[in-house]
């Protein structure tokens, strides 16, 4: 596994925001200037790739591109596998990504201003569309299996990784590169803003997304990547690989109902259905890794959907989205990974500015500082906008 | 034109060819080849016409490479439009 994101640059960065609970969300002037209702945002460094990367390999990269990459770079070196192995096997890859917007929207403007397209130069193609990330990776990382990108809104990293694992389950291939990416631009968050959708608690950043607690005011846009390596048993064990854990149920449903607000079903089907398919029960589940992004309806929802799932049993559930703000297209696997980082260091990371619960979430055993834990199995939630719903549970690997 | 706005003009290509594509500056020479020496491809080309319009300020059109062997054509070449502008 491989992670970017506004809780470090790499594993260990990540590992120990998570373990201490340090927000990345920080206040972005510009932001408020562009006509933002909140200027609140993750901050994450733009990576420099000049010098690290071929030019021609390179200049495709969007912004979510470039993170990607370096994620997907760790995720490789951890797994113990270089160009040579990928070039020489049929390795594939499914990313999640719902947006190239930047890059769109800056060839909009040079067309606008230079009446010529041809003055965009050759990256902005393959920059600005959806499958961005898919196509520049498949073609630095040299891979010859499955490859294409799930677009499923906030759910789109989760629903890649579980495309992922059916792929390798029926048969179709040995591994698949999964993950999702987000890029943090302004220009490609302003219309959510314009829902009103955005934490407005600027004088705080940091104390802007509390996901369950009861002054929770929206959520804040966030991003970066993340990347897993999901490989058959045989082919891992054959290549002495380090096994994380392994994937025993994906989940997924649809709300089948309104566009953005959520609701308790749709989610719960989801759970079921990944619940059923690894054939555990509800009290083997060590941690829940819950999909709520701070918005007072969605936290709301999922909570009676996992107290649904869970009742009197109080699973430890926790969103690291208290800390990384809503990773949107990439939520899905930096929570895979982040549940990963605790499953391998034992530990609950915590749902940091929980203070108060409301109703619903003082029915879940939500973890507010963290928790030295040993997690066998977690569950990670993850939901979009249309009511797409995606579930997966891991299970630490033990041979 | 003056001998010493041929010198700018090729200072000014010569650093943009290397920041752009990324070659080392000794491997720029007159009777190099351009398309060898810069390891250009197709999609090349159309970064290739963006760097020059945005240094000069003038489009190439694509039949125009067609005679641009060596590093020399090409200076010759660019030299001649600016000229002409």
């Amino acid at each position: 596994m491989g992670v970017y994101s506004c809780l470090g640059k790499n594993l260990e960065e990540v590992r120990n925001s998570l373990y201490t609970g340090k927000s990345g969300i920080g206040f972005d002037q510009g932001r408020k200037d562009f006509g933002f209702r909140s200027g609140l945002t993750g901050i994450l460094e733009k990576p420099q790739l000049k010098g690290k990367l071929d030019r021609r390999l390179r200049i495709g990269l969007a912004e979510q591109g470039e993170y990607a990459y370096l994620s997907t770079l760790e995720a490789l070196e951890n797994a113990k596998l270089d160009i040579g192995y990928l070039e020489s096997h049929e390795a594939g890859i499914i990313f999640g990504n719902d947006s190239s917007a930047l890059a769109v929207i800056e060839a909009t403007d040079t067309i606008r201003l230079k009446k010529d397209t041809t003055l965009l130069g050759s990256g902005s193609i393959f920059q600005s569309m959806n499958s961005t990330v898919n196509m520049n990776l498949a073609t630095i990382f040299k891979l010859k299996g499955v490859n294409f990108t799930v677009s499923a809104a906030c759910a789109s990293g989760s629903h890649a990784a579980g495309l992922g694992y059916l792929f390798i389950k029926e048969g179709y291939q040995e591994m698949v590169i999964c993950g999702g990416a987000q890029e943090v631009n302004m220009y490609s968050m302003g219309s959510f803003d314009g829902l009103s959708a955005f934490s407005i608690r600027e004088s705080e950043p940091a104390k802007a997304s509390r996901p369950f607690d009861k002054s929770r005011d929206g959520l804040i846009p966030s991003g970066g990547a993340a990347t897993i390596v999901l490989e058959s048993l045989e082919s891992a064990l054959k290549r002495g690989a380090n096994i994380l854990g392994e994937i025993i149920g994906y989940g997924f449903s649809s709300n089948g109902d309104h566009i953005s607000n959520p609701n308790v079903d749709g989610p719960y089907r989801s759970l079921m259905r990944a619940m059923k398919q690894s054939g555990i029960n509800v009290s083997d589940i060590d941690y829940i890794n819950a999909h709520a992004t701070s918005t007072p309806n969605g936290d709301m929802f999922e909570a009676r959907a996992i107290d649904k799932l869970c009742g009197d049993i109080k699973t430890p559930v926790s969103s690291t989205k208290s800390m990384t703000g809503h990773e949107c297209w990439m939520a899905g696997a930096s929570e895979i990974v982040y549940s990963l980082l605790m499953m391998r260091d034992s530990f609950v990371a915590p749902n940091i500015n929980f203070e108060t619960p409301d109703e619903d979430s003082a029915k879940l055993n939500i973890i507010a500082k963290t928790l030295e834990k040993k997690i066998d199995i977690f569950l990670s939630n993850s939901f979009g906008f249309g009511g797409t719903n995606s579930t997966i549970i891991i299970k630490k690997f033990v041979q | 034109m003056s001998a010493t706005s041929t010198d700018e003009i090729i200072t000014k290509v010569n650093a943009f060819l290397v920041d752009e594509f990324e070659v080392e500056p000794e491997a720029i020479t007159p009777d190099a080849n351009l398309k060898e020496t810069l390891n250009l491809d197709s999609l090349d080309y159309v970064d290739l016409v963006v760097v020059i319009e945005s240094n000069f300020g003038f489009k190439v059109k694509g039949e125009d490479f067609v005679n641009i062997k060596t590093f020399q054509d090409f200076y010759d070449y660019i030299i001649t439009k600016v000229a002409a502008k």
